[in-house]
């Protein structure tokens, strides 16, 4: 009988570690439909899946796969689906659903060069606005980025568990590179937190199905057969989850689904910082693009210049705290992002004025050459002198 | 639901109950009655429909056929050997 | 000479008298939205009588529903209910189902959020055969919306989005039901009470994909765009064109100005359901541990 965790050293790719990710946080379905370069998810799942106790569909299209990750979860499972870019979009309005029922699952989109068919085959990272306000209406949400096949498994196993403990699906927002470059992929269970959903803790006649806690998550999930009885609509609702369209019970529910995320974003924001103290520029990045600046930086430290990396692993909820810190202290940011600048957008939002702001787009395609990064950094230090 | 006065026939083998207030005035019932035990009253209920009103409860077979069809749940029918007068599920 | 009429028989008038039904429904949350003379009731009615008749413990049903007046059943059902998005309640109901296998998810949606939107989902899960029963009430428009022709809407009838008439010809449903593969297919209308009633309790109990379509009255739309009356009417004439054919094949039962409004039950074939094949080809085969299967 095969094990959810495969313990070991693995040669993997971004992909392959992500369903392994999943396999191991403990995902009973997975509902999706080929797309590239999120096929490679699909297939090991299909196969480790039934090895597990799970199911794996193969859905009719994406919107399906969205709803049937929804439907999963409220019948007890941990669920996830992947995609990308022209998926991510078909699933906007069912991750509205989820954002809005509080449903926990997993989206992972492997990103790749856009618009529309784009670069089917090709990096990009072009959907990380979309990954914020994609869906319709006021929401709030998280998403995380990883830089390797390691951290695709560690993000993976994360996601699930962010989702149960702040009730949505959580977005995992890799890029074509990650999901395709084969690296080491160590699984320790040791080091693999699971967390478990949270049920009732109060019989059906008490239980209100969207009373939340003082972190503003609601305190119960149970699952469909447990007795509750519940009503889960995409209409606004109130505690009980029954439909009442008016402004007040909008004013009450829909400020605490962004508020939830922004209250608890000390705890969910997750960067990495390198040779931050006392850089002049500090490179914000993420995803694969961190690891073109990862050698952009050690390039420009070669080079006798005052250079560090903030690494977003959670892009959304975006750190501004830290930002808004750093730009008091810097004379200015570099953004490499393989897109015609979206995250930088945040940063320019959050710093102000206060220091410089450097995109470095790419149209996508292709990763940053190191160089490109190293001449917006000069550029910065020129600027700045 | 409970709150609502319920009007209550005697039938020959049983019951007919009626949720005046909860009518919407449709006259499924009254119509495809197979019995014609049923007309419109000439009073309006709460909402300002018509409700129906037994005419004549000798008729009544409790087919429950106008308690399938009410959609408003207003109306329904109960043989003898069931409960006595209550409405219980 | 005056007749005199004979005296209406006096009620008793009681208090806190709860509907038989009552168990099933959150009655809480009535009366309910739908108008005076829509099918919609009647087909929560039989529902109700359905599960009571079959006596099935009702915390393990479910019910998941679209967009639109029938979209609105999973407010009012007293089960674990889930109104999803518009198309999509099939494919929420999949997950739902394949999640908790030994339960029963029913859909229960209308025409155009089944077979418009959702008409990819429909073939689908018929297709994969996942046990599930597909309530349709098909009123031959989108009447939450106002109005507007849908797929099923018959040649020549007039709709808030087809105002010279409509000229697409619509699905056939239990055609297309069962030619997508569902193991059962019946058509009746809200006037049929008893039969319909009998057809949900079949489709809930035939394993696999059921389905049963069920032709409903929308007086304030449809109806009234196509002259049909008020709801009264336009059930009589939807009865006046019914007629019953069990086993009749379903190829017939297409709608077209003038034609019989074929009812009955037309197929009740079962077949491997998705995860019976799952497991007699995936699990079974390699020794695997069955889906969902707790510790």
């Amino acid at each position: 009988m095969a094990e959810r965790i495969l313990t070991g050293q693995h040669f993997m790719n971004g992909d392959e570690a992500c369903a392994e990710g999943a396999v191991a946080a403990g995902c009973g379905l997975f509902a999706g439909y080929p797309i590239t370069p999120q096929s490679e998810i699909a297939e090991r799942i299909s196969l480790r899946l039934p090895q597990v106790g799970g199911v794996f569909i193969q859905m009719e299209d994406e919107i399906s796969s969205m709803a049937a990750i929804l439907g999963g979860a409220w019948g007890g499972q941990k669920t996830m689906t992947a995609t990308s870019g022209p998926g991510f979009s078909l699933m906007m309005e069912n991750l509205g659903l989820g954002l809005m029922t509080e449903t926990p699952c997993v989206l992972v989109n492997i990103q790749r060069g856009g618009p529309s068919t784009g670069l089917p085959t090709l990096v990009g990272q072009a959907d990380m606005m979309q990954a914020r306000w994609g869906s319709h209406g006021d929401y709030g949400v998280i998403a995380l980025s990883p830089w390797s096949p390691q951290e695709s498994f560690e993000l993976t196993v994360h996601a699930f568990n962010l989702a149960e403990r702040y009730r949505l699906p959580v977005l995992v927002m890799s890029d074509e590179v990650v999901g395709h470059m084969y690296e080491r992929v160590e699984i320790d269970p040791d080091r693999i937190e699971i967390v478990e959903r949270r049920k009732p803790s109060v019989p059906p006649e008490e239980f209100l199905l969207y009373e939340v806690d003082d972190r503003l998550v609601p305190k119960g999930m149970p699952t469909f057969g447990d007795g509750y009885r519940v009503h889960v609509t995409g209409l606004t609702h109130d505690e009980r989850g029954y439909p009442v369209l008016d402004a007040e019970t909008q004013a009450a529910l829909v400020p605490r689904l962004k508020e939830k995320i922004a209250r608890n974003a000390a705890d969910i924001i997750m960067i990495e910082e390198t040779d931050v103290d006392g850089a002049d520029v500090v490179i914000v990045t993420y995803g694969i693009s961190a690891r073109t600046s990862l050698g952009a930086m050690r390039m420009a430290q070669e080079k006798g210049l005052k250079v560090g990396m903030l690494r977003l692993i959670t892009v959304w909820p975006f750190p501004e705290d830290r930002i808004r810190a750093l730009a008091d202290e810097v004379a200015g940011f570099v953004v490499p992002e393989i897109n015609l600048g979206q995250v930088v957008l945040e940063v320019e939002r959050v710093t102000a004025g206060r220091a410089a702001v450097t995109p470095v787009p790419h149209a996508g395609g292709d990763i940053h050459r190191p160089e490109q990064i190293v001449s917006a950094i000069e550029e910065v230090l020129r600027d700045a002198s | 639901m409970s709150t609502m006065v319920t009007k209550r026939w005697r039938t020959k083998k049983g019951y007919l109950f009626l949720q005046e207030d909860e009518c919407k005035g449709c006259a499924f019932c009254i119509e495809f009655c197979p019995k014609n035990v049923l007309q419109q009253s000439n009073r309006f209920n709460i909402k300002g429909y018509y409700p129906p009103e037994v005419v004549d409860a000798d008729a009544c077979v409790n087919c429950t056929f106008c308690q399938l069809i009410c959609p408003d749940f207003a109306i329904w029918s109960v043989k003898d050997e069931e409960a006595e007068g209550s409405a219980d599920g | 000479m005056l007749h005199k009429a004979k005296p209406l028989p006096k009620p008793d008038v009681l208090e806190n008298l709860e509907h038989p039904m009552h168990r099933y429904l959150r009655t809480d949350r009535f009366p309910h939205i739908w108008c005076s003379g829509c099918g919609l009731g009647t087909a929560l009615s039989c529902f109700t009588f359905a599960l009571d008749e079959m006596g099935l413990d009702d915390t393990n049903t479910a019910i998941v529903s679209g967009i639109g007046c029938t979209g609105r059943m999973a407010g009012y059902v007293n089960l674990d209910s889930y109104h999803t998005t518009h198309g999509r309640a099939i494919a929420f109901a999949t997950g739902l189902a394949v999640a908790q296998p030994e339960k029963k998810v029913v859909v229960f949606s209308g025409d155009g959020d089944l077979f418009a939107i959702g008409g990819n989902h429909f073939i689908h899960a018929a297709r994969r055969n996942i046990d599930m029963t597909v309530l349709c009430v098909n009123n031959f428009n989108y009447g939450m919306t106002g109005g507007q022709f849908g797929p099923t809407t018959p040649i020549g009838s007039r709709g808030t989005t087809a105002p010279y008439g409509n000229y697409e010809t619509p699905f056939n449903l239990p055609y297309l039901a069962a030619s997508s593969g569902a193991t059962y297919v019946a058509r009746w209308t809200t006037l049929d009470t008893r039969r319909l009633k009998q057809a949900m309790v079949e489709a809930l109990t035939m394993p696999g994909f059921t389905f049963v379509e069920i032709i409903s009255p929308c007086p304030t739309n449809y109806g009234r765009r196509n002259r049909l009356g008020d709801g009264l009417e336009e059930l009589r004439y939807y009865s006046e064109r019914s007629v019953i054919q069990h086993g009749a094949d379903p190829k017939h039962a297409d709608l077209y100005p003038g034609s019989d409004i074929l009812v009955g039950r037309f197929v009740e074939q079962p077949r491997p359901t998705f995860l019976e094949q799952y497991e007699e080809q995936i699990i079974a085969r390699n020794q695997f541990r069955r889906p969902n299967e707790k510790g």
